[in-house]
């Protein structure tokens, strides 16, 4: 027992260090990918050598590439993260005024996004199994594609529209009020809700053809409490699997939803960091972020071995 | 072409018109309105709707609705361009295996399943920081961020098709990697890259509208959907049609070709049937509400002259049986008429008694148990003229919700089923103890430590060794033995009157299924349980049961006490299955017995005995007339045999015909199902 959890911590652990590699390596790398010299890029053609050659030493550019290798990774984990070039302030406290704002938006839509897909997904697989309520089916289905397909940001911009400038109800842009969350929360939510609560019917209907709900049915329970304590447990790992991956894609969403409603957040600041070519900056977020994911993943995987003792532990 | 066939779908017709439209918007507006779309109307600045400018205008006066229009082509076209790049690079990537042979390959399905963790707007952001902003690089971007996903799906298909045989005869032959990938694997994996690719065209379309309104794709004085939406966000106060109309556009040529790449998919993996849509049941149920509505059931077992002879068999004793099944039938209506699986089955199960049903599978002896358990589930539909347990009529619809709930609680308790796969039946997400400790939490409220404990002892009961250990664990982590004494103690949680086991040791090792079997007849003896046991192993029913019905084609075909089955089974298919259970005896250099023919087909029954195709001594009679069920000549009503010829003594079987056949009448039972 205790060999299979360590084996599976080991494992996974072992996965999260290599991406994270993967990852700084990358952020580091990026700067040296840019074709001809990203000083000179950033600066533009009319910048002075001098400023240039000034720049390029600031940025530790001139010494061998190991060197500024090992510079990056020490930076990391003494949280020295270099100057911002367009803000003129450490990244780390640019990072620690904008990220906490990304990360309620983020948390609160998939909050959201989850709450509105379990009940509704349910319901509807319960409500249409067996082929009844054709026509309850088929609206579903439409509707779920339909908001799956508008991207987030368009969605914000319709609320805005609609709620913000037409009805005048709530902010159009941040404020910093709780009010302030309600649109942008949803425009982040509805995409993934749709696709979740898919999800969630489909496995939900195949959970519900499955011989251990037979079983509950044999001990004669209630139908509610043989689709919420048997049936949906079994339904969600699935659906989890999934759903991790899109709070994934709910991280990348939280950029243009950020740019939509002016969110003081990262993705807000990421856009401006690359039109000004702030190597450090977008160094650094890009980093947050693809921690972030893949820490979710992690995440995920190991709620999955909780909740499904069979699936991640023991085999692979 | 077979993509054709999407066509033929109102979906795929759906998506193919607007995707047409969209592309041909593409096409001809910049041709026709791309100067009217730069004009300049001073007067005229960010306007709203108005009859000359239907969308309004822009911050230089220009008319939106054809900025919208001479929009697509950019749009549609850097889309395209970016969906060619992700496939081009997934292909490179997903055919690695093939192209670089095995080792390189690992490599690069590891740096693929890497990639594939991050969302693509990231790797998009990262490039446009490389690549710098505008158009092109954003096309890279987001075909280099949509490049890991068909590297994978490509790496499956690649996977699925390089070991078939095809591509092991070109390898031989010596032709280069690339050629096999070009001409032998590609073509075969053409179809789902086609359809992900559509699907893929369509979110680029999304996400390059994303990278726009950022910023960071087309830039000024290009314009698409995007960035019309970006400016349009700016001014949002003066004209929300500015930047609404642009993201309508993006939505519409989106969903266009993610509707197209479903469809697609639809088409192509589902084969046709041809008369699926607008087909009626023809013959809904087979209606003998006549026959009902009497109150006096139909008796569709016997024929006019024995009318009696459906009444269950069993000693007449017994008071007061478990289970009494009178005329039980099981139906699937469908499209092609009704089939009726389970056809009128008459049992009955007297306290303590061990009854066994035996049949091949398909002759409905586990449909029969389901409905004896009250467990069938739509479509399927249960009718009876008596379905007793315990007193309590089943058929019954319950009045009100506490009938219901006494109904429910007197099954919960005293009917135990045991299920044939162990390994299914269980619930992988709870703990054993808990799901045994919960039918009786729910129907007696009893406190939480009484139950466990009664768990606990009922684990012990059933010889599981250390059961409070064993109460704490997960179904996974017991083999499927013991997984089934769990089942087993978990029928005896209540206080149960008849346990139905339905093939409870098919699923088991053979030295598993002897143990199981034995712990069911200590059961059953220790607390005189009923027991119903379904198995498609006559000799292991023939161990632990007092009485047998064997069934065919839905029905009992012969019902006798267990100690007469070996020698006076009368029954040609009774006697079959008996003679192909291998004893001590059978010669093992001779092939084991078997019975010749095929189980009963329901889709095509015919007015007949059922066995009559493999019987060997049908005669024209079985062919036409069923036979009823009724009692064998000395039994005194505890054996009865439906057949026209029952073998009294197997060597004088021709004589027992021409006893039998002579003034028997004709059975009703041949002509209600066709």
């Amino acid at each position: 027992m205790q060999n299979r959890w360590t084996a599976f911590a080991l494992r996974r652990g072992t996965r999260l260090i290599i991406s994270l590699w993967v990852l700084v390596s990358a952020a580091f790398l990026m700067i040296h990918l840019v074709p001809g010299d990203p000083v000179r890029a950033m600066l533009g053609p009319t910048a002075a050598p001098a400023l240039v050659d000034q720049t390029r030493e600031n940025l530790g550019l001139n010494d061998p590439l190991w060197e500024q290798y090992l510079r990056f990774l020490r930076g990391l984990f003494t949280g020295d993260l270099g100057t911002s070039i367009t803000m003129g302030l450490p990244v780390s406290e640019v990072l620690a005024a904008r990220l906490p704002n990304t990360l309620t938006l983020g948390l609160l839509g998939f909050v959201l996004a989850i709450c509105l897909a379990l009940p509704v997904g349910a319901t509807i697989a319960v409500a249409t199994r067996k082929g009844r309520r054709r026509g309850l089916e088929l609206s579903f289905a439409s509707t779920s594609v339909v908001v799956a397909t508008i991207p987030d940001f368009l969605l914000g911009v319709a609320l805005v529209a609609i709620f913000g400038v037409t009805l005048e109800l709530l902010p159009v842009a941040w404020t910093g009020g709780a009010e302030s969350y309600v649109l942008p929360v949803i425009a982040l939510a509805a995409g993934p809700a749709a696709v979740l609560s898919r999800i969630v019917r489909v496995e939900l209907l195949s959970t519900l053809d499955e011989d251990f709900v037979r079983t509950a049915r044999a001990k004669r329970l209630s139908s509610r409490r043989i689709v919420l304590r048997h049936a949906l447990p079994n339904a969600v790992t699935a659906a989890l699997t999934l759903g991790g991956l899109m709070l994934g894609t709910l991280v990348a969403s939280t950029v243009l939803v950020e740019n939509v409603f002016a969110w003081p957040g990262l993705g807000s600041t990421v856009v401006g960091a690359i039109l000004g070519r702030d190597y450090p900056l977008v160094q650094a977020i890009v980093l947050v972020y693809g921690t972030g994911v893949l820490l979710v993943n992690t995440l995920v995987d190991v709620v999955l071995a909780l909740l499904d003792p069979r699936s991640t532990i023991g085999d692979q | 072409m077979r993509l054709l066939t999407v066509l033929r779908t109102p979906m795929g017709v759906v998506a193919s018109i607007i995707l047409v439209l969209v592309l041909l918007t593409a096409i001809v507006a910049p041709l026709l309105w791309n100067d009217a779309a730069e004009a300049r109307n001073t007067a005229n600045l960010n306007s709203g709707p108005s009859a000359e400018h239907p969308l309004g205008t822009d911050v230089l006066g220009r008319d939106l609705l054809l900025r919208t229009l001479v929009a697509t082509r950019l749009t549609v076209l850097l889309a395209l361009g970016a969906t060619g790049v992700a496939l081009g690079l997934g292909i490179l990537f997903g055919a690695a295996p093939v192209l670089l042979g095995h080792r390189a390959g690992r490599l690069a399905v590891s740096a693929v399943n890497i990639a594939v963790a991050f969302p693509g707007l990231l790797l998009a952001l990262v490039l446009a920081l490389i690549l710098g902003v505008g158009e092109l690089s954003a096309m890279w971007a987001i075909g280099i961020a949509g490049a890991p996903s068909f590297a994978r799906l490509c790496q499956t298909l690649v996977a699925s098709v390089a070991e078939r045989d095809y591509i092991a005869a070109a390898r031989l032959a010596g032709k280069s990697r690339f050629r096999i990938l070009l001409r032998h694997v590609l073509p075969n994996i053409a179809e789902p890259l086609i359809v992900n690719a559509t699907i893929a065209a369509g979110a680029a379309l999304l996400a390059f509208a994303g990278l726009s309104f950022l910023g960071l794709g087309v830039q000024s004085p290009s314009y698409d959907w995007g960035r019309m939406m970006m400016e349009g966000l700016d001014r949002i106060y003066l004209n929300p049609i500015a930047a609404l109309a642009p993201g309508v556009a993006v939505v519409i040529a989106g969903l266009a070709f993610n509707l197209m790449g479903e469809a697609l998919a639809r088409s192509l993996s589902t084969p046709r049937i041809p008369v699926a849509w607008g087909m009626r049941p023809r013959r809904p149920y087979p209606q003998k509400a006549e026959e009902r509505g009497d109150g006096e059931p139909a008796d569709h077992l016997a024929g006019p002259g024995h009318a009696d002879s459906s009444e269950p068999a069993g000693p007449a004793a017994y008071p007061e049986a478990v289970l009494t099944l009178r005329d039980l039938r099981v139906s699937l209506p469908g499209h092609l008429g009704c089939l009726t699986p389970v056809r009128g089955i008459s049992l009955r199960i007297a306290p303590g008694e061990a009854v066994g049903i035996v049949g091949e599978s398909g002759s409905g002896k586990s449909l029969t148990a389901l409905a004896a358990a009250q467990l069938v589930e739509e479509p399927l539909a249960v009718r009876a003229a008596t379905l007793k347990f315990c007193g309590a009529d089943l058929m019954l619809r319950p009045q009100s919700t506490r009938d219901r709930s006494r109904y429910q609680r007197l099954l919960g308790r005293s009917l135990a089923v045991v299920f044939q796969d162990p390994m299914t039946s269980f619930n992988p997400t709870m703990r054993i103890g808990a799901q045994l400790v919960e039918g009786m939490r729910f129907h007696d409220g009893v406190e939480r430590s009484w139950a466990q404990a009664r768990a606990v002892d009922r684990l012990g009961a059933v010889g599981i060794e250390e059961p409070e250990r064993r109460a704490a664990m997960y179904p996974h982590e017991f083999s499927g033995g013991m997984r089934q004494r769990a089942m087993i103690a978990m029928g005896l949680m209540g206080d149960p009157q008849l346990i139905i086991a339905d093939e409870p040791t098919t699923a088991l090792d053979v030295t598993v299924q002897k143990q199981v079997l034995e712990l069911l007849d200590e059961v059953r003896s220790a607390s005189s349980v009923a027991l119903m046991l379904i198995s498609h192993d006559i000799a292991v029913v023939r161990q632990v049961c007092d009485r047998i019905a064997v069934m065919y084609g839905g029905r009992i075909v012969e019902e006798l006490p267990a100690d007469r089955l070996a020698e006076q089974a009368q029954h040609p298919y009774t006697r079959a299955l008996i003679a192909a259970v291998p004893d001590m005896n059978t010669d093992l250099d001779e092939p084991l017995a078997t019975i010749p023919g095929r189980p009963v087909d329901l889709s095509q029954r015919s007015a007949g005995c059922p066995f009559a195709p493999r019987c060997p001594l049908a005669t024209q009679r079985c062919h036409e007339q069923d036979p009823a069920l009724i009692p064998a000549g000395d039994s005194g009503g505890a054996h009865r045999v439906a057949c026209w010829h029952p073998v009294v003594d197997a060597g004088r079987a021709a004589l027992a015909e021409a006893d039998r056949s002579a003034g028997e009448p004709a059975s009703a039972e041949g002509s209600e199902l066709s």
